[in-house]
C-alpha cells in the first residue's frame, strides 16, 4: 500500500515519539466551574447533551408508554430479523480479526509504548474485565440457556408452512438426548466465547492503542482518528461520544431495572422478601449505594477489590457444584463442549441462508446487538485497565481466557441442571422461570441455603461491578476523555443511573428503553467494523516506529 | 530548621498556585533547604501531557524554571496513579516519605460546604501526614 498517512489522519511517528501530532489539546473544550459547592470539569456539548437526552427519552417513556412501546418494541425484532445477516457476519469479522493479530507480528507492539510495564496483575485485571462485562450474565444464563438450547434440540424440527417453528439451533437433534447435550452446549458457549469477547477486544484495543501509544484522550471518538482526522474533535465525535453515553447509560439502568426485579424474585424465594415495587426500588437503591461506594474509593480502592471478592466467590461456588455435582460426567461434558463448540462453531456463525432463523435471528441477531451495545462501556473500562500488556497477550487474556471460563461455567452450571433432568427427571429447573433457575438447581445439591445466599450476593455484587465500571466509564467520556474529573461528577452519574433505572420501574418504560437499547447495537456494528480498521492502521504505524 | 520541602503542585491549574510557590520559596532561602515539586498523573493523556514520561519531563522543566526564578535548589518527583482524583492523597503521603521531605507546602481553597464530605486534600495531607505541613489559602 502507498504511504498516505498524512492523510489518513495518522502521520508517522518521528524520532522518539510515536504520538499522534494533533492540534486539539485534551479538556481544550472542556467547562470548569464550580456550582454550589461543587466543582465540576465537563465537556462541552458531549455532558449537557447526553444528559439532558438521557432525560427527555426517560420523560418520553413515561409519558407515551404505549407510543415508545410500540415504535422500540417494534424496532429492536425488525434489526434482528432484518439485519441478522450483517450481524452475524460482523461477529465473525471481530474473531478472524483479532485471531490474525494473536499470531501477526503486531502482537508484539505493547499498548503504552514498548517500555511500558502492566498495570494491573493477572488476576486483578482478568476479574475486572469479566466483573464488568459478563459476570451477571452468566448468573442468570448460566443455568438457563443450556438448558433451553438442549430441550429445543431434543425437541426436533418443526415445520408449519414450510417455515421453522421451532427454536432449534441448526438442524436439531430430535430425540438423541446426548446429540441434544452437544449441540445445546455449542450453542450456548457460541453466544458466549469467543464471538462477544472478539467485540469487546476490538473496542478495547482499538481505545487503548489510541490512547497509550497515540496520546489521544480515552474516549471513544479517539479511535476514528485515522477516518476523520481534526473532525474528530468536532460534532462528528460530539456525537459518537454522546451515543456511547446514551447506549452505556440506559444499558446499565434497564439492567439494572430487570435485575431488581430478578434479585427480588431470588430473595422472596429465599427470605419470603414481598415481590413488588416497594421491594425493587430498595433493592435499586442498595445497589446504587454500594456502587456508589465503590466510585467514591476509586478504581483500586473500590471497584478492584469489589471485581476481585466476587470472581473469587463465583469461583468457590464453581468449584462447589462442580465437586458435589455430576463431577465425573461434568468434566467430561466440559471436554465435550469444547469439541462440539469447535465442531458446530462454523455451521452456526454463517451468516446467510440459515434454515433455523428463530435460533439465528431470535438468539444470535439478539445477543450480538447486545453485545456491541455494552461495547462501548465494556471495551473503555478494559482499555482503562490494560496499559503495559502486548498486543497479543491482550488478546489472549480479552478474548481466548475468557472463553475457556464461559465454556467451563457453562459446562458445570448448565450440565448440572440438564444431568439433573435427565438421570433423575428433575423439572423444577426447566420450569422455573428465568430468574430462579439457578436457585432451583442449586436446591437439588447439598447446603442449598448456604449456596443461594451467596449466588444471591453473586447477582448484587455482579450488578455494582457494572454499575460503578459503567459510571467511571460515562464520567470520562462526558470529561472529555479526563480521568481525574472532580468526585462529585462520578457520583452524579453513579446516582443517575439508579434513578433512571426507579423512574423506568415504577412507571413502566423499561421494556421499551431496553430495546431502544439493543438497537443501538446496528449503529455500533458499523463503528467496531471501522474501529478494526483504524486498529490496523495505528498497528501499521507503530510497527514502522519500532 | 527545614532541609527539604515538598510542594505538591497541580501542573494544569499553576496560575492558582503563586501563593504556595512563593511561600515554600522564601523559606527555602531562609534555611538554605532543596524544594522537590511532586505532581501526580494518570497514566491516559491528559491536559498536560500525553504520557507519563512526558508528565515527568514537564514537571522536571518546571523545577527547573522555578529554581532559577526564586534562586533556590529544585527537584521533581512525578508519580503515576490509576485513579488520580481518588488516590490523590495516599499518593501525596507516600511521596511524603519517598522524598524525605520535612516540610510540606502546599495550596489549598478555602473550606466550603463540601469538605465534610470530602476534605481539601491540604487538610487531609496536615492531618495524616508526620511532618510539618503549611498550607496556603
Amino acid at each position: 500500500m502507498a504511504d498516505t498517512s498524512n492523510d489518513q489522519g495518522i502521520p508517522n511517528p518521528e524520532g522518539a515519539s510515536e504520538l499522534i501530532d494533533t492540534q486539539y489539546e485534551i479538556g481544550q473544550d472542556n467547562i470548569e466551574t464550580q456550582v454550589g459547592p461543587f466543582g465540576l470539569d465537563i465537556h462541552n456539548p458531549v455532558f449537557l447533551i447526553s444528559g439532558l437526552s438521557i432525560v427527555a427519552f426517560v420523560f418520553y417513556a413515561l409519558a407515551l408508554p404505549e407510543q415508545a412501546e410500540s415504535i422500540f418494541g417494534a424496532l429492536r425484532p425488525w434489526l434482528t430479523s432484518n439485519f441478522d445477516w450483517f450481524f452475524l457476519g460482523a461477529g465473525n469479522i471481530f474473531v478472524i480479526f483479532c485471531l490474525f493479530l494473536i499470531i501477526s507480528p503486531y502482537g508484539k507492539i505493547r499498548l503504552g509504548g514498548a517500555e511500558a510495564t502492566p498495570d494491573y496483575s493477572y488476576p486483578g485485571w482478568f476479574a475486572m474485565l469479566f466483573a464488568a462485562g459478563m459476570g451477571i450474565g452468566l448468573m442468570f444464563y448460566g443455568v438457563s440457556e443450556p438448558m433451553s438450547h438442549f430441550s429445543t434440540s431434543l425437541g426436533g424440527i418443526s415445520e408449519e408452512g414450510g417455515v421453522r417453528t421451532d427454536w432449534a439451533p441448526l438442524g436439531a437433534a430430535a430425540g438423541d438426548q446426548a446429540a441434544s447435550v452437544s449441540l445445546g452446549m455449542a450453542a450456548t458457549i457460541y453466544h458466549w466465547g469467543l464471538h462477544p469477547w472478539g467485540m469487546y477486544a476490538v473496542v478495547a484495543l482499538a481505545l487503548a492503542l489510541f490512547t497509550y501509544n497515540k496520546g489521544l484522550p480515552l474516549t471513544i471518538r479517539s479511535a476514528f482518528y485515522p477516518i476523520f482526522g481534526e473532525r474528530v474533535w468536532g460534532w462528528t465525535g460530539h456525537i459518537i461520544d454522546i451515543l456511547a453515553v446514551f447506549a452505556t447509560l440506559f444499558g446499565l439502568a434497564t439492567s439494572l431495572g430487570y435485575g431488581a426485579t430478578q434479585a427480588n424474585a431470588g430473595l422472596n424465594l429465599l427470605f419470603g422478601l414481598p415481590v413488588g415495587t416497594t421491594s425493587e426500588v430498595l433493592l435499586i437503591t442498595g445497589i446504587t449505594a454500594i456502587a456508589l461506594v465503590s466510585v467514591v474509593r476509586g478504581l483500586d480502592g473500590g471497584v478492584k477489590v469489589l471485581s476481585e471478592i466476587n470472581m473469587g466467590l463465583a469461583f468457590l461456588l464453581l468449584i462447589f457444584v462442580l465437586i458435589v455435582g455430576p463431577t465425573a460426567a461434568l468434566l467430561a461434558l466440559f471436554w465435550d463442549s469444547i469439541v462440539s463448540y469447535f465442531a458446530n462453531l462454523v455451521p452456526l456463525s454463517i451468516p446467510f441462508g440459515r434454515e433455523d432463523a428463530n435460533y439465528s435471528q431470535g438468539w444470535t441477531a439478539f445477543y450480538w446487538a447486545w453485545w456491541i451495545s455494552w461495547s462501548p462501556f465494556v471495551g473503555m473500562f478494559i482499555a482503562r485497565v490494560s496499559r503495559g500488556r502486548t498486543v497479543r497477550e491482550f488478546i489472549i487474556c480479552v478474548l481466548l481466557i475468557p472463553t475457556f471460563v464461559c465454556v467451563l461455567w457453562m459446562s458445570v452450571f448448565g450440565g448440572t441442571a440438564i444431568t439433573q433432568f435427565i438421570n433423575d427427571g428433575v423439572t423444577a429447573v426447566k420450569d422455573a422461570p428465568l430468574e430462579l433457575k439457578l436457585f432451583e438447581m442449586l436446591a437439588e445439591l447439598p447446603l442449598a441455603g448456604i449456596t443461594s445466599f451467596i449466588g444471591i450476593i453473586l447477582v448484587v455484587v455482579f450488578f455494582v461491578t457494572s454499575s460503578d465500571s459503567g459510571s467511571l466509564v460515562i464520567d470520562t467520556i462526558t470529561a472529555g476523555g479526563k480521568v481525574d474529573a472532580p468526585v462529585p461528577q462520578r457520583v452524579f452519574w453513579c446516582i443517575f443511573e439508579g434513578a433512571v433505572a426507579i423512574a423506568l420501574l415504577i412507571g413502566g418504560g423499561l421494556a421499551s428503553l431496553q430495546a431502544m437499547v439493543i438497537s443501538t447495537g446496528l449503529p455500533f456494528t458499523l463503528v467496531l467494523l471501522l474501529m478494526c480498521w483504524s486498529i490496523w492502521r495505528g498497528l501499521k504505524a507503530e510497527r514502522k516506529h519500532h | 530548621m527545614f532541609e527539604h520541602i515538598m510542594v505538591p503542585v497541580d501542573l494544569a491549574h499553576v496560575g492558582r498556585l503563586d501563593r504556595a510557590l512563593k511561600c515554600a520559596a522564601d523559606i527555602a532561602k531562609l534555611y538554605g533547604s532543596r524544594v522537590t515539586y511532586v505532581a501526580v498523573t494518570a497514566n491516559t493523556p491528559g491536559s498536560v501531557a500525553h504520557t507519563p514520561e512526558e508528565f515527568a519531563a514537564k514537571l522536571d522543566a518546571f523545577a527547573k524554571e522555578e529554581g532559577a526564578a526564586r534562586g533556590i535548589a529544585t527537584g521533581a518527583h512525578a508519580v503515576t496513579s490509576h485513579d488520580p482524583t481518588i488516590d490523590l492523597d495516599p499518593t501525596l503521603l507516600k511521596a511524603v516519605s519517598d522524598t524525605g521531605a520535612d516540610l510540606v507546602v502546599m495550596a489549598s481553597h478555602i473550606p466550603n460546604l463540601t469538605d465534610y464530605i470530602w476534605p481539601s486534600n491540604g487538610g487531609t495531607i496536615a492531618g495524616h501526614a508526620k511532618v510539618s505541613v503549611l498550607v496556603v489559602r
